[in-house]
């Protein structure tokens, strides 16, 4: 099976963040960078379906800055073959429609059987990357994917739907699907591992020479939103947090009479 | 203006997402009509404009198929706005009607200003706004964000669309969640565990202080995808939907999907060391702490 998994790199969320000097994306600096979650999952999926067919060969594709390669490093140790690095300094104000059209400019010719990318990153989280490529390379897209098997010549999927509901669905090869948090367990690279991954090709692609389209929308501002509601924020040693939380508690709450 | 409005069918009903959607239209004063891949019986029986494709020939959940079937509707209403709700169907089809149509789309719309529509970035801590530089967009609509509409009492006048694609996935049905052991959504107190717990070890300490509250623990969905916790327990839209007395949420950054499983909460107290983690827009209390530090003192302190 010849699988592409395309990953991206976000900042973790726990950061705190601040608008870019252009007031239209994030400050990147002073950021811990790490791979997209969904991303992580779609990287192990395609690990294990090489594992069950003989001959399968892994690519793994990034769209980012010369920092990216970091989780392409990572995905490498993980077990993908090799990796093609679309190197892009504007990758951050890049629309959904654009990073499909490079990812699918890049597989057109490639002869993939599956495409598998996350259901959404973590940072603008548009849900829409997965899908516009299945529509590019007129592949049977199947989304939110939580549970994967091979089925004949084609996959076993599992969707995921609202409160704990799936739906089972079929699809015959060539075919593209969106990972869901919790679809596999992503592996641990191991030191051998790491070791083996440097030695693997990892390409890198101009982004001029894959972007054949025009953005279709632009962010004209990004803004830290205004707190509505926010209640009571307390601070302060525990044994204190502690005993001012339990009064509260009894003033404004049944739970503790 | 005018937008068509995407319902969702399953199992046979139109899921009351729609009326957020009727909403929406009805803030930013346009026109509306509802298209639905379902049955004339789950029409809502109200002065409106209805595009209805039969669940019966088209199926429930065919992408494919409904993407041509939203495009013939698009084709004769002419809509500005196609707006879907940012769901598991939502999220599914609008990349593909987009593309079907050369529009942009824009996910998860909290807002709409002076005809731009609003985002959330990075689990909510941002928002941007979007120009648009389409005829026509797509949008999905944040669960919630909206609030819904009543719509004018009346007769539906329904229109049928057709379309003759084949389909390329095979869909063998649902699966529904395994009947839960522990009921959530009847316990007065919830202590939840997120990742910021940090172990499996630490659950522990969180079902001791639901114990000592007199409820039960649940969870957040890294925490129930890591196996800490079982599924049954996980509270958000793939989980429980619950209302408590007291909800204590312990390392949990506050992310949409959770937030919609527990905002109704009566009481929400939340312990995280981020001082700026989203759930501090729905917490009465935040508590800026070490969740290990301070969710044993806090139990002690109960008795
Ligand atoms: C379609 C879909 C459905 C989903 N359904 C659900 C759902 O039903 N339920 C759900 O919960 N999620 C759901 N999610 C996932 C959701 O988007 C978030 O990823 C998830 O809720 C994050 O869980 P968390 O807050 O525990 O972890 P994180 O977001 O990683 O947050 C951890 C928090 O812990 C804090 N922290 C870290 N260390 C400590 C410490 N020592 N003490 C105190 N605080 C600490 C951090 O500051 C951070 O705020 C869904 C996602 C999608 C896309």
């Amino acid at each position: 099976m010849n699988i592409l998994v395309c990953i991206k790199q976000v900042p973790d969320m726990e950061a705190k963040f601040a608008v870019a000097a252009n007031g239209v994306w994030y400050d990147p600096t002073d950021l811990a960078w790490r791979m997209n979650e969904y991303d992580e999952y779609g990287v192990e999926q395609a690990v294990q379906l090489k594992e069950q067919v003989a001959g399968s060969d892994v690519t793994v594709l990034c769209i980012g800055t010369d920092k990216a390669k970091e989780i392409m490093k990572k995905a490498l140790a993980m077990g993908c073959d090799r990796g093609v690095h679309v190197a892009d300094d504007e990758v951050f104000s890049r629309e959904p429609y654009e990073i499909a059209a490079i990812i699918a400019e890049f597989a057109r010719d490639k002869g993939f059987d599956l495409v598998i990318t996350g259901m959404q990153s973590q940072d603008r989280g548009s849900a829409q990357v997965g899908l516009l490529v299945a529509e590019m390379l007129d592949l049977p897209g199947i989304s939110t994917v939580v549970g994967c098997s091979l089925d004949g010549d084609g996959l076993a999927l599992s969707r995921e739907l609202e409160g704990g509901v799936r739906a089972k669905v079929r699809v015959n090869l060539p075919a593209l699907f969106t990972c869901q948090l919790g679809l596999n367990k992503p592996r641990y690279p191991t030191l051998p591992n790491i070791m083996k991954a440097k030695k693997k090709e990892l390409i890198t692609i101009a982004v001029a020479d894959l972007l054949k389209v025009a953005g279709r929308q632009a962010t004209t501002a990004l803004f830290v939103p205004q707190k509505k509601g926010g209640g009571l924020v307390l601070e302060g040693d525990p044994a204190e947090l502690a005993d001012k939380l339990i009064g509260i508690l009894k003033e404004k709450t049944t739970v503790l009479s | 203006m005018k937008c068509l409005l995407i319902g969702e069918y399953r199992q046979g009903e139109m899921l009351s997402s729609v009326y957020e959607l009727f909403g929406f239209a009805a803030g930013i004063g346009a026109e509306a009509a509802l298209f639905l891949v379902g049955s004339e019986a789950a029409v809502p029986a109200a002065d409106i404009g209805v595009y209805l494709a039969d669940a019966e020939r088209y199926g429930e959940y065919q992408p494919q198929v409904h993407q041509r079937l939203i495009a013939a509707a698009v084709e004769r209403y002419q809509p500005d706005l196609i707006v879907f709700s940012h769901s598991s169907y939502g999220w599914d089809m609008a990349p593909r009607v987009a593309y079907r149509l050369g529009a942009a789309q824009v996910s998860e719309v909290v807002d709409f200003v002076d005809g731009e529509p609003v985002a959330p970035v990075c689990n909510g801590k941002l928002r941007r706004r979007i120009a648009l530089k389409t005829a026509r967009t797509v949008l999905t609509l944040q669960a919630g964000a909206f609030s819904a509409a009543t719509l004018p009492a009346g007769s539906p006048n329904i229109e049928a669309v057709e379309a003759d694609e084949q389909p390329r996935i095979i869909f063998e049905g649902y699966e529904q969640a395994p009947a839960a052991d522990v009921d959530l959504s009847k316990a007065e107190v919830i202590v939840s565990a997120g990742r910021g717990i940090g172990k499996p070890d630490n659950v522990a300490m969180i079902a001791e202080l639901a114990k000592k509250l007199g409820g039960e623990y649940g969870a957040s969905r890294p925490v129930v995808d890591a196996e800490w916790v079982a599924h049954e327990r996980q509270v958000g839209t793939t989980g429980q939907t619950v209302s408590p007395k007291l909800y204590v949420a312990c390392g949990i950054s506050g992310a949409i999907q959770h937030l919609a499983g527990m905002k109704k909460s009566e009481f929400v107290v939340a312990v995280n060391t981020d001082k700026d983690a989203p759930i501090g827009e729905v917490a009465d209390v935040l508590v800026v702490a070490d969740v290990t530090q301070f969710i044993p003192v806090l139990s002690e302190k109960l008795g």
